[in-house]
């Protein structure tokens, strides 16, 4: 027989002081951030950045790459190192010497992915790390989540490596900023490209990741094709989940369709490629044409998995190590020496943010959030490999030029898997921030949030 | 009907993929009892097999190429792998170029040595545990194998082409007059796949250690009271499962390229492809295996996916559920087997 020591009085009582324990860190954080005014301002002599990346699941490799950069950012922010893009940067307030004079340390959490995952990691970083932003990530999905998180929350988020029209469109948020390009500037780019190279009568057959950033992007590519002639024969969602393609790559065969678009990312496009190279895709005659594939969001890491298959497969990107001018050439040089590869494109995009944020900080001269978007708000820049640059105040999306990049034919070396095709004008991507397709009339930034 | 053809052949090369997991799955049950939850994890080991054996094949020493220049302008260090440079570069080359089917050579052997270590050393501790039991702790072994193979080879799924002399399309309806291009790849991994599925019926039905083995499945007592020594049977058993699952994973490699979560990918639908075939009957299994390769790719044609709006995602359970209602024991399940 069990004999228990539980009496109503003794339950009572621990539960009032439970109740008590809890309450009280609440009472002094509460305390301390309305003598303060937003959450996290750092009081020592140090400022803690959140880097927030896929650390395990599918998109391992990517996280770690864009967490190789973040680091470097840090140290190049806290004098240490070759400086890297802070020689280049046209703005001069950075100086080695920290953020606002404070060293800074930086805590990271794993987003796995997954947006509950990285809502989870975040929150932790904000409210027990006492993170002053959150910057990383690598999927529109938990992009939209986190920034989400980040304005209730009141610190600022620097999105990584997300192509959803959506994350600057119907979603966007005060608290949010995008350097990463779009679907659309993606469409708005490869179209004439792909209108020279493969002419404007061509059957296209779209095969699409069935969530937000695959919507998004088939809607973008389809507008911009069929504005210059192209025909859509059928676009067909793929779960996002799928492994083998083959169900999927058969019917393209029988359509009469003579290009296919792809998009997939990560190990979905690594494996519909693959099995459309199977097929025998690339050597058939269509229509009297040769018969093409689009992929039209490329990165180094999908190049490298997809191997020979992306030959000659034409597709845009953000960045790529081999653009050469001034802030490009010192990233590369700065990325390179110290981990003996060249930088990925979501790795050039985080560490761009890590700098435009501190930048902003040490102009705006405080780490108040609604002063960081204020300076970054209309901010114009150069120098951080990209070229000339505009992070623009209605949407917070950074407006440069895009690449269009193939798969190289002759590689001479394991990083050499992409070639570029054209520098695309930012002038000829940029659209109106009440475009339709970025949630019209009604998208708002609403208002900043400094939290507290 | 060259449509319907090519979905077919589809079917049957993930049919194949199902069947000799499957295969494996039933085996396990049906000798030890155990529902092996890290099976999956032994398809995406003998896939990462194929990956080994063509890494170690493309060891290379490095020599300086002063004439050309990396990616931050260094001289560029150029790459010579030493099986060409030992046999000399056209040799060396077919060598590497052929790593996937002579992978099946090195798999076999770690595989069984991978499922003697696993029974031995893990799974005859759950012998008299609960099922639910047996499952959480395979599963949480086949996460321990996951997490070790992307430590040493990353998340990024890995290329492995097959020979140059197996790549590309055949066109198989060119005998019969129209058109029907199939890769050859998948053309010889459905042979390869019938191939080992034949070899292990044969085992258990023309050799005496099959029959023993059979008797142990029918009446595991009465075996032992005959004073043989069943367990030690069940456990090779339990290797050779792994063996099957291992090549079926050895010759995946070129079809998708292999990372570190593909079983998991394979491993819910291979317990349903069990189910509908008929706990621990070996043909069953198999049958199921082809069943719902060719069903599921049929729910993926567009005409599919129109009329019924996410039939691709749902078919194989739907037809799990149909085959559970009718037919509780599975299609070709036996009397007494789960029912205690």
């Amino acid at each position: 027989m069990s004999k228990s020591n539980f009496t109503r009085r003794g339950v009572l009582k621990t539960g009032a002081v439970a109740g008590a324990g809890v309450a009280l860190p609440t009472i002094f954080t509460a305390q301390s951030a309305s003598a303060s005014g937003y959450t996290n301002e750092p009081t020592g002599s140090n400022v803690t950045l959140g880097f927030n990346v896929p650390q395990t699941g599918p998109y391992a490799d990517e996280g770690n790459d864009e967490l190789l950069a973040q680091q470097l950012a840090v140290e190049h922010l806290n004098g240490m190192g070759d400086g890297g893009c802070l020689n280049t940067f046209t703005s001069k307030a950075l100086k080695g010497n920290g953020i606002l004079g404070k060293k800074v340390d930086f805590v990271t959490g794993d987003t796995q992915t997954k947006s509950d995952a990285a809502r989870a990691s975040a929150k932790t970083m904000i409210e027990k790390d006492g993170a002053i932003m959150i910057n990383g990530g690598s999927s529109s999905g938990v992009a939209v989540a986190v920034q989400g998180l980040c304005q209730e929350a009141g610190v600022i988020f620097m999105a990584g490596l997300t192509h959803s029209n959506d994350t600057t469109g119907k979603d966007r948020k005060a608290n949010g900023f995008r350097h990463f390009f779009n679907a659309y500037m993606s469409a708005a780019a490869l179209a004439p490209v792909l209108a020279k190279e493969l002419g404007a009568d061509r059957r296209a057959y779209h095969l699409t990741a069935d969530y937000t950033w695959g919507w998004t992007q088939e809607e973008s590519i389809v507008a911009s094709t069929e504005a210059m002639g192209w025909e859509t024969v059928n676009a067909v969602k793929t779960p996002l989940a799928s492994t083998d393609f083959s169900s999927y790559i058969a019917p393209v065969l029988n359509s009469g369709a003579d290009v296919l678009v792809l998009n997939h990312y990560g190990g979905n496009m690594v494996n519909s490629l693959t099995n459309a190279v199977q097929f025998g895709l690339l050597d058939k005659l269509v229509n009297g044409k040769d018969f093409k594939i689009v992929v039209p969001l490329y990165s180094e890491l999908m190049a490298a998995g997809a191997g020979e298959n992306i030959k000659g497969v034409l597709g845009s990107m953000n960045y790529n190590w081999q653009l050469d001018n001034e802030g490009s050439r010192a990233f590369v040089k700065s990325f390179g020496e110290k981990y003996g590869k060249p930088p990925s494109n979501s790795a050039q995009t985080c560490y761009a943010q890590v700098l435009l944020y501190a930048d902003a900080c040490e102009r705006a001269g405080t780490f108040n959030p609604c002063g960081v978007v204020e300076a970054l708000e209309g901010f114009e820049f150069d120098g951080l490999g990209n070229g000339s640059t505009l992070y623009r105040a209605e949407d917070h999306q950074c407006f440069k030029d895009v690449l269009v990049v193939r798969g190289a034919q002759n590689p001479t070396n394991q990083y050499d898997t992409l070639e570029i095709v054209e520098v695309t004008p930012a002038a000829q991507v940029t659209y109106p921030p009440n475009h339709p397709m970025f949630g019209g009339d009604e998208a708002s930034l609403g208002e900043c949030n400094k939290g507290a | 009907m060259d449509a319907i053809l090519l979905q077919i052949l589809n079917g049957l090369d993930k049919g194949s993929a199902y069947a000799l997991i499957a295969l494996g799955l039933t085996l396990i049950f049906g000798t030890l009892g155990v529902v092996n939850f890290a099976h999956g994890a032994l398809f995406m080991l003998g896939a990462f097999c194929a990956v080994t054996l063509s890494k170690l094949l493309q060891l290379s020493f490095v020599t300086i190429d002063a004439t050309k220049k990396d990616f931050l302008g260094n001289p560029l260090k150029v790459e010579t792998p030493y099986v060409e440079a030992w046999f000399g570069p056209e040799i060396g080359a077919s060598i590497i170029d052929w790593a996937v089917p002579l992978s099946i050579l090195l798999a076999i052997p770690v595989m069984i040595a991978v499922g003697l270590i696993m029974e031995r050393g893990l799974i005859k501790h759950f012998y008299k545990r609960e099922h639910a039991d047996q499952i959480l702790v395979t599963f949480g072994l086949a996460i321990v194998l996951q997490e070790v193979i992307k430590y040493y080879f990353g998340a990024n799924p890995i290329q492995t082409p097959p020979p140059d002399a197996l790549t590309g399309v055949a066109n198989l309806g060119a005998w019969f007059g129209f058109d029907l291009p199939y890769p050859i790849w998948r053309i010889v991994y459905f042979s390869f796949a019938a191939l080992v599925i034949f070899g292990v019926f044969a085992f258990l039905q023309f050799t005496t250690f099959g029959m023993v083995v059979r008797a142990g499945m029918a009446d595991r007592e009465t075996v032992g009271l005959l004073g043989i020594n069943i367990d030690r049977r069940f456990t090779i058993m339990f290797a050779i499962a792994a063996a099957v699952a291992g090549l079926a994973g050895v010759m995946y490699a070129p079809i998708n390229p292999p990372n570190y979560h593909m079983g998991m990918d394979f491993l819910v639908l291979s317990f349903v492809v069990v189910v509908v075939g008929g706990m621990g009957s070996l043909p069953g299994a198999v049958a199921a295996g082809f069943l719902l390769g060719i069903l599921e790719s049929f729910a993926s044609t567009t005409w599919a996916t129109t009329t019924i709006p996410g039939i691709n995602q749902i078919i194989i359970y739907v037809v799990a559920i149909i085959v559970l209602l009718t037919r509780p024991r599975g299609l070709m399940g036996r009397k007494g087997v789960m029912e205690d």
